[in-house]
């Protein structure tokens, strides 16, 4: 298999780092001291029920929320240092909950919103280009509204309007969510290629047996809290687990 | 047909073309910043005294005078967007209203103060161009083309640029902009920048037109506001395509009754497409 997903102007990676970190918003508090460390060339998960903060540590870790207290590093550099529309030129590339594409935008305008940073436009053929190998789909859909697309298009969508940044690290939040049974096949096929490929991934889902299944290790977040953290077979073994999550006995 | 009703529908297309360069620049910054600029009309009107004052007093080219008056309303939209809307961004939609609305008055009182109330005109005025039995002003056909490459420039930046594909962006969602390597602050600076070029370019096709003094503002100011809500506020294409049909509306108003009476026209259609269709009329 070729390197696709090596972006065209990418640097190589580097170890994320997160430790004692408490965020929320308002009164409300949504982390209380998570840590966490993502190798480079790693694919790790974050799995938990619904309201555990598995998006906000997503959220913090992409800088739209600060956390109270905690570090936060990436290659030894504070991130909490930068505003947060600095990270994609880092290599750090986010991809939201519920996709958050512009539905008004063609795919490709979305791609090009992608490759806004200065350091990614030079790539933008070049890597517009990798983007429809990887989903053919995308290419015959390139001039069409990005809203009219089915969950899983939108999906690829995202995934790709991500890669378009030149990431070091992926940042997935519920890449399946909402999807029919085929497409979230397709979605951690393709969560298995990324990670074939060397590229870092950080992914956030409630599929815990699917997860599993593509990440080295993950950690298990509830309320706000790392109440297990392992290698995926290990965690795919506990009984306490799969009895939670996997439906087990 | 009646070579005077002709006429009349041929003016209201160049009047709607005058029109659309002010609906396009508040829409604009409406749909970047979600801020109304109440003061639009009056930075029109800054930019008509500058070129009056560079033409007439200054003796300079008018193409250059109107080159300084694009880049200084341009200006001014930056200041206006960094001084008065940027530490009212978290404010109520109210208070950001009120504050805009006060630099109308500044703006209005500033020019009393330098310029008194006299009206001030250009002394340009180009030969009709006669079609048949019609005769079209030259300097209203030159504004109308004018006004159209302006938005046509405009559609150009935004449809392929980065930054003009990020404001089209950003207008539907702000929050997830950073993600994209995108800082908001900024895209609203470049904004209220072209956002207040276009009120520039707008000058320089009235002040042609238009005697200007401090209060011109109060004369298109309104429709404008009313063009753009028709429209529905922040939709562009809507925005312009209303600009034409209130054009017409003002314009044929004149020849079925007179041209007092076809404000009133034009008001009583605003009032009705409110009722029937609040969010404008090309709301999906």
């Amino acid at each position: 298999m070729s390197a696709v997903l090596q972006m065209p102007g990418t640097d190589t990676a580097a170890a994320l780092e997160l430790s004692g970190i408490h965020a929320g918003y308002g009164d409300f508090q949504a982390l209380f001291g998570v840590g966490l460390r993502v190798e480079p060339g790693e694919a790790v998960g974050v799995v938990g029920p619904n309201g555990a903060g598995k998006t906000t540590l997503l959220r913090v870790i992409s800088g739209l929320i600060r956390p109270r207290a905690g570090t936060l590093r990436y290659g030894g550099q504070d991130l909490t240092a930068l505003p947060p529309h600095e990270l994609p030129a880092l290599g750090i590339a986010h991809v939201p909950e519920n996709r958050r594409l512009f539905p008004q935008l063609t795919v490709e305008e979305n791609l090009k919103v992608g490759a806004f940073s200065k350091a990614a436009r030079p790539h933008f053929a070049e890597r517009r280009d990798r983007v429809y190998t990887l989903f053919p789909r995308l290419k015959q859909r390139r001039h069409q509204l990005a809203g009219t697309m089915s969950g899983g298009e939108q999906q690829m969508c995202a995934i790709g309007r991500a890669l378009m940044s030149g990431p070091r690290i992926l940042l997935l939040d519920e890449p399946s969510a909402g999807l029919a049974p085929l497409v979230v096949q397709q979605v951690f096929a393709l969560v298995h290629r990324i990670r074939e490929e060397g590229l870092t991934v950080l992914i956030v889902e409630q599929n815990v047996a699917q997860v599993l299944r593509v990440v080295d290790r993950a950690y298990v977040l509830e309320t706000g809290r790392v109440a297990a953290e392992g290698r995926s077979a290990e965690l795919a073994a506990d009984p306490a687990i799969r009895r939670s999550y996997l439906g087990g006995h | 047909m009646d070579p005077f009703l002709l006429e009349a529908l041929l003016n209201g297309v160049l009047l709607g073309g005058v029109f659309a360069l002010p609906v396009l620049g508040l829409n604009l910054v409406f749909g970047v910043v979600d801020v109304i600029w109440l003061c639009y009309a009056e930075l029109v009107m800054v930019g008509m005294y500058a070129v009056w004052f560079l033409y007439t007093q200054m003796g300079w080219p008018l193409a250059l005078a109107f080159a300084v008056c694009l880049a200084v309303v341009a200006m001014l939209g930056l200041l206006l967007h960094l001084l008065v809307v940027r530490p009212l961004l978290g404010s109520p939609p109210i208070s950001q209203v009120l504050a805009t609305g006060g630099v109308l008055f500044v703006l209005q009182g500033a020019a009393t103060l330098v310029f008194s109330t006299d009206f001030r005109s250009l002394g340009v005025e180009m030969p009709p161009m006669e079609m048949g039995e019609v005769f079209i002003s030259g300097t209203k056909l030159a504004a109308f083309i004018a006004a159209l490459t302006g938005a046509g420039v405009l559609w150009a930046f935004l449809k392929f640029t980065y930054v003009g594909t990020a404001i089209r962006a950003i207008a539907r969602d702000r929050e997830v902009m950073p993600l994209m390597g995108v800082d908001p602050q900024r895209i609203y600076l470049i904004a209220s920048a072209v956002g207040g070029a276009l009120a520039g370019l707008a000058a320089c096709l009235l002040v042609v037109q238009l005697d200007v003094h401090p209060f011109i503002g109060l004369s298109f100011g309104p429709i404008t506001f009313m063009i753009c809500v028709m429209g529905g506020l922040g939709n562009m294409l809507g925005g312009f395509l209303a600009a034409f049909l209130m054009g017409l509306i003002v314009s044929t108003g004149g020849f079925w009754w007179n041209t007092e009476m076809s404000y009133v026209v034009a008001f009583l259609f605003f009032i009705l497409v409110i009722f029937l269709r609040p969010r404008g009329l090309f709301a999906r």
